[in-house]
């Protein structure tokens, strides 16, 4: 008999806590199975942030350590730099990350620290039920944002994977979707991408993955998944952005 | 045992690696930066990890996942950047992780000044962030002390799984005095609890609790420990307080400077006794059976452990206060004459 | 031996953090118990910088001072600011070059002595503080000349620089010896 599917060794064998439709499981499935593709189970520590996914630490088999909003990052830092020779990655949403926690990714990511960064981006606040977060969309309505979100009052969204791709101490930044299986594919390749930027010793590796969230943006799963692509995609562009092959040879000001 | 001449912040840093200490997290801030700056030079030295944090939020994390990967980790501070790293300590006391925080206080509030100071009492006793949160506070009141207590904060700290803090003040931490340093210790292995990789079977560190009676538990837990501590760790120095005209109460910095008053108000001939708490949580309530005719409570804030002495008396005595703010260090001789003052029959709690 | 509790003042840039550290190392070396306590706030920019040294045979208690027992007075304003503060029959010692006054207290002891003027001499001109160490030592041993050569083999490393100190702190003393205060 030839298996052609099942259960990856790191994915716990438990229902999750996620609303029908919402993608994390999707990408919970995608790091499980790249964690299972590198062998680094028993060497990997995730760190969950604060939203959604806090308790990812039920799903994934490897050890774990839960931060407080936006500091995942630092707790990383914190667990690499004791522990070099593992393998650290935080998990986080796009409050956590692009709002309360930009400064603390910004400078994991100009340290170049050793991690690599799973960021899921839902275009709002799920957990707490839907407030308007840092990638909301120009006019999309949150509960924070009933008249749509205005570009003059609130800005406009932020594109994280960009804007990380532009510091020297990240290796890879790529931005994917979940939103079909063509797409998932791409995905699971970029986020074994960011691992191996932290295995090589190259830098920070950073995925950003658009997200579905069916429940606060008031579609079936399907038409969230459509959604996703016909209004999220074209705001967030997928792609690579970075691509470092090497690890760079930082500019010495004592040389 | 030879004498070095060290600044009291240098001093702490060396007696940190000494304890074992490897890792230490933190953000400049005067007047602690001696601290890191030592740590810099000579942590990585040792085998340590020396960083500089972005800030003291992102410090106090650093330090979170260093403590839960088990390694013997600390962070030092000044005042404001205390305030940043209590979020920080609510979690580490929420998820049991051990490590040491040294506080050199500053004047404030707000901005303030660099000047020695002791007006984050309440922060360290009673506001170290949300929810049911303490830790046991060491407060040196020489440098020779503040290396001992660093040692003891890493043993404290990993006795409970809890943080220790160290709270100093500006003048400590910028004075130098000479010091005997302990030998060094054994730099430990992981805890069996630390996420080291889920070799031997998957750990969690989390201070989240979802279901109320869940949460109600690890909070009973956390309270029982508070108890143990309260039994078990209070610290303090009296010297003549039974009997006295005048009992001063002071710590840290102010505690030296009474010294000397008492010594002063003593040759005027009056029954003076100092009591210097030396935890100031637990607060060492024992101490207070003894009964001197008046207390005194000197400190640099506008009066702040004088709450905690006024639980201790209970009201068996006048509980009286000397108090100087905004950096202004009380001398010797001011409080000599305030201790006078109280020792007059006339004299009424302030 | 009573303690002794000095207060060493003068601008930014003159040495007196450095002279009370040399004075503290000094006192390790003998053995003695010392505490070192810079102003280190606001007042350590511009203005007068200015430290406390407090030397005993005795665990010291408190290491700040009000009234000390010694004032080494480096320039005009610590004179003006620490001279009310000194100990009645404690002791001033001020750098006459550029301290344009005496002291007026009657209840104290007063040495003045050109320290500039004779570090400038001396081709050293930051040595003025170690020229006034000197001058204090002649009249006051609060510690032994050993001791001060060992401090101040602990704070100068360079051979040069820390002869050139023994050599202002031998002019520091024999300026006391021979008087130089101006009249």
């Amino acid at each position: 008999m030839i298996r052609v599917a099942g259960r990856p060794r790191t994915l716990l064998d438990v229902p999750t806590h996620y609303c029908p439709g919402c993608t994390h499981g999707i990408i919970h499935r995608l790091v499980a199975e790249t964690i299972d593709a590198l062998a680094i189970r028993e060497r990997t520590i995730g760190v969950a942030s604060v939203g959604c996914s806090v308790f990812i630490y039920d799903y994934l088999d490897v050890d774990f350590q839960q931060a407080a909003h936006g500091r995942a990052p630092a707790v990383a830092t914190g667990i690499k730099r004791v522990l070099p020779d593992r393998v650290v990655f935080t998990y986080q949403g796009d409050g956590d990350l692009a709002s309360i926690g930009a400064a603390e990714i910004l400078h994991a990511a100009a340290r170049g620290e050793r991690i690599t960064v799973i960021y899921v981006n839902n275009a709002l606040y799920g957990m707490t039920g839907g407030q308007m977060a840092p990638t909301t969309l120009p006019g999309m309505r949150t509960t924070t944002s009933p008249e749509g979100r205005d570009v003059r009052r609130h800005g406009a969204p932020l594109r994280m994977a960009e804007l990380l791709a532009s510091l020297d101490g990240v290796a890879y930044a790529a931005r994917e979707a979940v939103s079909s299986p063509a797409r998932i594919h791409r995905a699971r390749r970029a986020v074994e991408a960011a691992f191996r930027a932290q295995l090589d010793d190259r830098g920070l590796g950073i995925v950003e993955l658009l997200s579905t969230c069916p429940v606060n943006w008031g579609l079936e799963p399907t038409d969230a998944l459509a959604w996703c692509e016909a209004h999220m995609v074209p705001v967030f562009p997928l792609g690579v952005f970075k691509d470092v092959r090497r690890a760079r040879e930082p500019v010495d000001a004592r040389a | 045992m030879s004498r070095v001449l060290m600044k009291g912040n240098e001093a702490m840093a060396e007696a940190a690696i000494r304890a074992g200490c490897r890792a230490y997290f933190g953000y400049p801030i005067t007047p602690q930066s001696e601290l890191p700056e030592y740590m810099a030079r000579h942590l990585p030295a040792a085998g340590g990890v020396f960083l500089q944090a972005e800030s003291e939020v992102a410090a106090i994390n650093m330090v979170y996942g260093a403590a839960g990967a088990g390694a013997r980790v600390m962070t030092s501070t000044s005042s404001p950047g205390f305030s940043l790293m209590t979020e920080g300590l609510s979690y580490l006391v929420g998820a049991r992780l051990p490590c040491v925080v040294v506080t050199v206080m500053r004047g404030g509030p707000g901005l303030g000044n660099i000047a020695p100071s002791q007006a984050d009492y309440f922060q360290v006793t009673r506001g170290l962030g949300h929810g049911d949160v303490h830790a046991i506070v060491l407060a040196p009141s020489t440098v020779q002390e503040a290396v001992e207590l660093v040692g003891l904060a890493f043993a404290l700290a990993e006795r409970y799984r809890l943080p220790v803090i160290v709270a100093a003040d500006g003048l400590l931490g910028q004075m130098m005095e000479p010091v005997e340093l302990p030998p060094a210790l054994p730099v430990p292995q992981a805890p069996p609890w630390a996420t080291t990789g889920a070799a031997t079977g998957r750990r969690v560190i989390s201070s989240i609790h979802l279901d109320p009676e869940a949460l109600e538990r690890h909070v009973l837990e956390l309270v029982a420990t508070y108890d143990l501590i309260a039994a078990r760790e209070p610290r303090w120095e009296a010297d003549g307080v039974e009997g006295a005209d005048v009992a001063v109460v002071a710590y840290g910095t102010t505690a030296r400077i009474a010294r000397s008053a008492v010594a002063r108000a003593r040759a005027r001939g009056l029954a003076v006794g100092l009591l210097r708490p030396i935890t100031l949580w637990p607060f060492p309530i024992a101490a207070f059976a003894s009964a001197p005719r008046r207390w005194l409570v000197a400190e640099m804030s506008s009066g702040q452990m004088v709450d905690d002495v006024r639980l201790a008396v209970e009201g068996r005595a006048p509980v009286l206060r000397y108090t100087r703010v905004g950096g202004v260090v009380p001398t010797p001789v001011e409080l000599a004459e305030a201790i006078v003052r109280a020792a007059r029959p006339a004299a009424v709690p302030a | 031996m009573p303690a002794h509790e000095i207060v060493i003042a003068g601008f930014g840039g003159q040495g007196v953090l450095f002279l009370g550290e040399v004075l503290a190392h000094a006192a390790v070396r003998e053995g003695r118990h010392v505490t070192w306590l810079p102003a280190y706030g606001p007042e350590q920019r511009g203005g007068t910088a200015h430290c406390t040294v407090v030397i005993d045979d005795e665990p010291i208690a408190s290491p700040v001072v009000a009234d000390p027992t010694v004032l080494i007075a480096l320039n005009r304003p610590s004179l003006d600011r620490f001279e009310r503060a000194v100990r009645p029959g404690g002791l001033i010692v001020l750098d006459a070059t550029l301290v344009d006054r005496l002291p007026a207290r009657a209840d104290v002891h007063s040495v003045a002595v050109p320290a500039t003027a004779i570090a400038a001499e001396l081709g050293a001109p930051r040595a003025a503080n170690i020229v006034l160490l000197g001058a204090l030592l002649a009249v006051a041993p609060i510690l032994s000349e050993a001791a001060i050569r060992a401090g101040l083999e602990d704070k100068v490393r360079d051979p040069a620089r820390r002869a050139a100190n023994l050599t202002a702190l031998a002019r520091g003393a024999a300026a006391v010896r021979v008087p130089a205060v101006p009249t």
